[in-house]
């Protein structure tokens, strides 16, 4: 009876109501418009970009179908190393990040106390708002040869690694580690304390407990925290140029040849390097439901 | 858990270090601010507050920072409805192509930003034909923000269940009044939360800015890209980054404690 008297006063809630298809097209299309005609559109365009070239004598693009700029990205020589650098210095920087965020995500959930938790989770997001070229740039001073790292070692008989591929490694994993932590700290809030107990009560360890119960429960978001880490490694080309000195990844190689080379076609095709590595990685970690902890 | 005495000084002691590891370069930072020496050398070779004076009085520092206000307001707001609208349709209905569309929320930020990048600045010159301009930034960046929204609304969704909207619409509230009576007052701290991180993400954005921006459109990451290796202005640059951490503490601050007192009152009602 109530349902009629508002099909009366609501006509349009009524069709809704009864129009689970109409319901859902009216909610999905706006947001699939946007992402699909700003998004995977320009995606697609650059994808077939790869397939074309560029005319020697303009620099203009042109459209006349080739399969040069991929054969030149999978048999080169340089594209090989840099791929595999890249790809090393991405899971390097991933497997430093999972370690680090672990026991201080575990100290945050099971350990502190309620204020000093949320007092933690302040004190990790705040270098969020750092500016992320200036966190950069600190590293560079901080690695420099007169810098503080210098300093704080050269007592030891220490020195600093100065800028190369090492110093690329400190800095990217410095700048990606809240973005791990968060999403961790998320999944260690949501193993329940009893869990921890029985596994006491049972007679195992700390450690014990932390192998079998703790660790298979967090992967969906030790996971999660790892796409970050991963991808934003995989493209980046700023940290690398401010630390890195002449070491180059991926994202250098893109980089310059949209800008200095003005070679579109190439760098697509180089492009397709890390989209086709994601993809991968994305399908391998996506059955474990890593992707809604994100 | 019970942990014995000795793990739990061990965790304390690890979480103080890694933490005195994230911020020892703002520190450093903080301290260049002050610096006499403008290739930051360690330790300081003497103090000033010339830098702090120039930042302050920096024209094109103020308009960087408000530009980059204005491009990350716009972008949140639009990533907030998008955002929205996506999480309700994933969270409440079961439909062909589902899995795909949370996978076309994610590829935005999941690959990288220079793909994201050169994919747009591409698009808008020769498919559109378009200027580069702030709107084009605003595009790019809504579009990477979306998936922030998304992902806290969908998990307040999937707390709150439906049972509310029911009666709602049982006591004869339309679809409209229904959301803005009962749905929005439960997600607005997930959108809070949501909007904080769309904000930052977008104002700190450099890589997609970078291939978006028209000539005349300088974010902050741009100026500070700028001016980062210059002699003169690097300490400048630490200045501005100095008031940026510090001025983050008020919004972290306020969304800390909405969502703590949110998190009190659902517990509240759960058992």
């Amino acid at each position: 009876m109530t349902s009629e008297t508002s099909a009366r006063t609501h006509p349009a809630s009524a069709f809704l109501h009864r129009h689970v298809r109409v319901r859902l097209g009216l909610l999905l299309s706006a947001p699939l418009l946007w992402l699909g005609l700003v998004y995977i559109a320009a995606l697609a365009a650059l994808l077939i970009t790869a397939f074309w070239t560029v005319d020697t004598f303009t620099g203009q693009v042109r459209i006349e179908w080739t399969l040069d700029n991929i054969v030149t990205v999978i048999s080169g020589s340089l594209y090989q190393a840099v791929t595999l650098r890249t790809v090393g210095v991405a899971v390097v920087v991933t497997l430093i990040d999972i370690a680090v965020a672990l026991p201080i995500a575990f100290f945050m959930a099971k350990v502190a106390s309620k204020r000093w938790q949320r007092i933690l989770v302040i004190a990790v997001l705040m270098p969020l708002w750092a500016s992320y070229l200036v966190k950069a740039y600190a590293w560079r001073s901080v690695l420099s040869q007169d810098g503080i790292f210098a300093w704080l070692v050269e007592p030891f008989g220490g020195s600093t690694p100065g800028y190369g591929l090492h110093a690329a490694v400190i800095t990217l994993a410095y700048l990606w580690l809240p973005y791990v932590i968060l999403p961790i700290y998320a999944g260690l809030e949501r193993v329940p304390d009893s869990l921890l107990e029985a596994s006491g009560d049972l007679g195992a360890n700390s450690w014990r407990t932390f192998r079998s119960v703790v660790l298979p429960l967090l992967w969906p978001a030790i996971l999660a925290g790892s796409i970050f880490s991963f991808s934003l490694t995989l493209g980046d080309y700023i940290t690398v140029n401010i630390v890195g000195g002449t070491s180059q990844l991926l994202g250098n190689l893109v980089y310059t040849n949209v800008g200095a080379a003005n070679n579109l076609p190439l760098a697509s095709a180089i492009s397709l390097v890390p989209i086709a590595i994601i993809f991968v990685y994305l399908a391998a970690v996506r059955r474990t439901g890593a992707l809604s902890n994100l | 858990m019970r942990l014995s005495r000795l793990s739990r000084t061990v965790l304390a002691s690890l979480t103080g270090v890694i933490l005195a590891v994230m911020y020892l370069p703002l520190a450093v930072v903080f301290v260049n601010s002050f610096s006499t020496s403008q290739s930051l050398t360690w330790p300081p070779p003497g103090f000033t507050l010339e830098w702090w004076g120039r930042a302050f009085r920096s024209a094109g520092a103020l308009e960087a920072i408000l530009t980059s206000v204005q491009i990350a307001l716009a972008a949140t707001a639009i990533s907030l409805v998008l955002g929205t609208l996506i999480s309700l349709a994933l969270q409440r209905y079961r439909f062909f192509g589902r899995d795909a569309v949370s996978l076309l929320v994610i590829l935005p930020i999941a690959l990288p930003g220079i793909i994201t990048g050169i994919a747009l600045n591409n698009a808008f010159r020769t498919i559109l034909g378009v200027q580069l301009s702030i709107l084009t930034v605003i595009v790019a960046h809504a579009t990477f923000c979306i998936v922030t929204v998304f992902n806290n609304v969908i998990a307040r969704l999937r707390r709150l269940g439906t049972s509310l909207e029911e009666a709602s619409a049982d006591l004869g509230a339309g679809a409209w009044t229904t959301f803005r009576l009962v749905t929005f007052p439960q997600l607005r701290s997930a959108l809070l939360a949501g909007g904080l991180l769309a904000f930052a993400l977008s104002f700190d954005e450099i890589i997609v800015t970078t291939f978006t921006a028209g000539a005349g459109v300088t974010t902050l990451p741009i100026f500070i890209l700028n001016n980062l290796f210059r002699p003169n202005q690097a300490p400048v640059v630490s200045v501005i980054a100095v008031v940026l951490v510090l001025g983050s503490i008020i919004p972290i601050y306020f969304a800390q404690r909405i969502a703590g007192a949110d998190g009190m009152r659902s517990r509240g009602t759960e058992r």
